[in-house]
C-alpha cells in the first residue's frame, strides 16, 4: 500500500461524507427552490381562475352575451310610451325629426292603398285614421335600429367610429365621429341620423349603459304591453329565446342579408 | 453617414440610396403619424376605440326599472301585479323615476290624473289590436278624470251587481257610460230579497225626497271634491231632484 493509496484509503470515508453532504445540499436547495417557485407556478395557474370570478360576481363580460329584440306587431298599442322613454333615455332632441325608435301606423284600405304614417314618430299617440271608406287592416308597427350582425353602416365609416360590440350592440364612438354621414347612407332602415348639436351620427345603442347594469332598455321597460321583447339571441332560457320559439320570425329587408337582430313577429306583409 | 460612400459602389446605381431615404423617411414619418393621430386605444378589442365604450357606459340612466319602485312601494306593487295592469311598469306611466330612487324626497315622479292621460292607450283606434280595452273619449263620462272611477293599478271596470241588470239591463247600461257609473243600484234604491222572485208585489225602494240627492251634492256636503255642488235652498226649491236630472244618466249642466 503506497502512501497515496494509504491517503486515498483514509480520505475515502471522507469523500464519501462529503458526497452524502452534497447529496443533503443538494436536496434541501430542490426543496428552497420548490418553495420559492411554488408560488409562482400556483399564480400562473390562480390568476386565469380569479379573472372568472371576477367576470362572475361584478364585472361585466360583453363576450358572454349576444343581444336582440322581439317585436310583436300585434301587440303594439301605437300609445308612443317607448319613444318618449328613449328621447328621454338617451338625450334625443325632442323635434320631430330625431328618433331612436319610432312607431309606424299602417292603414290599409279597402281600395288595397297602403298609407303609412308617424307624426311626430308616434311620440304623442295617433290621430283618429283618416282614410276614406272602409278599413282593410290597420296595425302599428315599432321600428329601431336592428343591430345588424352584417351591418352596412360599420362597413362604411372610414374612420372606424361606429362599431361592433362582442354582445352584438351597434355603437357610435361620439368623439371619434367625424360626421361624413356615410353611415347614414348606408343604413336601409333609416335608424340613424345626424345629432343637430353634437355633429356626430346618432342612433338606438339598445341603451348599452342600461345592458350593462342588468335592465333591459328603456323601450322595453315601459311598453304597457309587452309588444317588445328583450333578451339573449342564442340562449334558450331568455324571454328573446321564448318569443323567438313560439311566434313564426320575420326581419325587416331580408333579401339585404344584413342579418336584423330585431326579431318581428305577426309582421303583415306590406311593411318595408 | 459613414456608410453611405461604402454603398456607392459601382454596382449600385446612385438613385438606389435616394429612394431608400425617401422610403424611410416616408416609414418614420407614418409611424410618427400613427403614433400622434392614432387613439391609445384603438384596436384593442376591434377597428375601434375601446375607450369609447366605457364612455357610452358611464351615461346616466333615467329609468330606474320597476324592480326598484318594488323595493319601496312594494304594497302598489303587488296590488298592480294582481290586476289587469299587471304588464305595465311603474315609469310607463310615471315618468323616469332614476332620480326619485337616489332621492326619494327632492325628486318626485310625475302623478298623471288629467283626463288625457290614459286615452293615449285606451282611446279607440282602429290600428289597435282586437280585444285591447278601447274608448270613446267624447261619450265616455265627458270631463270625469279617468281615476275617479277606475284605479289605475288595479284598473278592473266598474261592476253592476248581475241581479238587477238581468232585468234593467237599459238602465244598467246607461247608467255604466254615466257619472254614475261607479254607483252600486243599492247606494240610491233599497232593494228587498222579494223583489228577485215577485217583482210587482215587492217593490223597490226609490229616494223621497230632495236631501237624499243633497247627500251628495249640497254645498255642505262631506262628498268628494269633484262632485257637482248646488245651494238646495236656491236650487229651484219647488221641485224635486228627478224631475229635471235623470239620476241613471245625470247631465252636467
Amino acid at each position: 500500500m503506497t502512501p497515496r493509496d494509504h491517503d486515498l484509503a483514509d480520505e475515502s470515508p471522507a469523500v464519501a461524507e462529503n458526497e452524502a453532504v452534497n447529496r443533503r445540499e443538494f436536496l434541501s436547495e430542490c426543496l428552497k427552490a420548490c418553495q420559492l417557485a411554488a408560488p409562482v407556478l400556483l399564480g400562473v395557474i390562480r390568476v386565469p381562475l380569479l379573472e372568472a370570478q371576477e367576470s362572475e360576481s361584478g364585472g361585466y363580460d360583453p363576450a358572454e352575451h349576444l343581444y336582440g329584440m322581439g317585436i310583436d306587431v300585434s301587440k303594439c298599442i301605437g300609445c308612443g310610451q317607448c319613444v318618449a322613454a328613449c328621447k328621454s333615455e338617451n338625450d334625443v332632441p325632442l323635434d320631430s325629426r330625431h328618433f331612436n325608435t319610432w312607431v309606424e301606423r299602417y292603414v290599409i284600405g279597402d281600395n288595397h292603398v297602403v298609407d303609412v304614417d308617424s307624426p311626430n314618430g308616434g311620440m304623442d299617440g295617433f290621430p283618429p285614421v283618416a282614410t276614406e271608406g272602409g278599413i282593410r287592416r290597420a296595425f302599428f308597427v315599432p321600428k329601431l335600429c336592428n343591430h345588424c350582425a352584417s351591418a352596412p353602416c360599420v362597413q362604411v365609416c372610414p374612420v372606424g367610429a361606429t362599431f361592433t360590440t362582442d354582445d352584438g350592440a351597434i355603437l357610435v364612438d361620439d368623439e371619434y365621429c367625424i360626421g361624413c354621414r356615410y353611415c347614414i347612407q348606408a343604413c336601409p332602415y333609416g335608424a340613424r341620423w345626424l345629432h343637430p348639436e353634437k355633429h356626430v351620427a346618432a342612433k338606438c345603442t339598445f341603451c348599452y349603459h342600461r345592458l350593462v347594469q342588468g335592465l333591459v332598455p328603456a323601450c322595453v321597460e315601459v311598453c304597457p304591453t309587452g309588444a317588445r321583447v328583450f333578451g339573449e339571441v342564442e340562449r334558450r332560457s331568455t324571454p328573446l329565446a321564448r318569443f323567438m320559439r313560439f311566434n313564426d320570425i320575420q326581419v325587416l329587408k331580408p333579401h339585404l342579408n344584413t342579418k336584423p337582430k330585431v326579431y318581428y313577429a305577426n309582421l303583415d306583409g306590406e311593411v318595408r | 453617414m459613414a456608410r453611405l460612400p461604402s454603398l456607392r459602389g459601382p454596382k449600385v446605381p446612385q438613385q438606389v440610396p435616394r429612394l431608400v431615404a425617401v422610403f424611410a423617411l416616408a416609414a418614420i414619418a407614418l409611424i410618427a403619424a400613427r403614433y400622434f393621430l392614432v387613439p391609445a386605444s384603438f384596436g384593442e378589442k376591434g377597428h375601434y376605440r375601446a375607450a369609447a365604450l366605457d364612455t357610452i357606459v358611464a351615461r346616466e340612466k333615467q329609468y330606474a326599472g320597476q324592480q326598484e319602485c318594488a323595493l319601496c312601494h312594494s304594497a302598489i306593487m303587488d296590488a298592480r301585479l294582481a290586476g289587469n295592469h299587471q304588464g305595465v311598469a311603474c315609469e310607463s306611466c310615471h315618468g323616469p323615476a332614476a332620480a326619485h330612487a337616489a332621492n326619494p324626497v327632492e325628486a318626485k315622479p310625475s302623478v298623471p290624473r288629467e283626463r288625457e292621460f290614459c286615452p293615449r292607450c285606451h282611446a279607440y283606434n282602429p290600428a289597435r289590436p282586437t280585444g285591447f280595452p278601447q274608448i270613446d273619449p267624447v261619450a265616455h263620462n265627458p270631463l270625469a278624470p279617468c281615476v275617479s272611477c277606475h284605479d289605475p293599478h288595479q284598473p278592473e271596470p266598474p261592476v253592476t251587481p248581475e241581479s238587477c241588470s238581468a232585468c234593467h239591463r237599459q238602465i244598467v247600461s246607461q247608467k255604466a257610460v254615466s257619472h254614475h257609473a261607479t254607483l252600486l243600484c243599492t247606494t240610491c234604491h233599497r232593494a228587498p230579497d222579494g223583489h228577485k222572485t215577485s217583482p210587482r208585489t215587492v217593490r223597490p225602494g226609490k229616494p223621497s225626497d230632495r236631501n237624499f240627492c243633497g247627500s251628495c251634492h249640497s254645498a255642505d256636503a262631506s262628498s268628494p271634491q269633484q262632485i257637482p255642488r248646488i245651494n238646495l235652498r236656491t236650487h229651484n226649491p219647488r221641485y224635486v231632484c228627478w224631475q229635471c236630472h235623470y239620476p241613471h244618466y245625470p247631465e252636467t249642466s
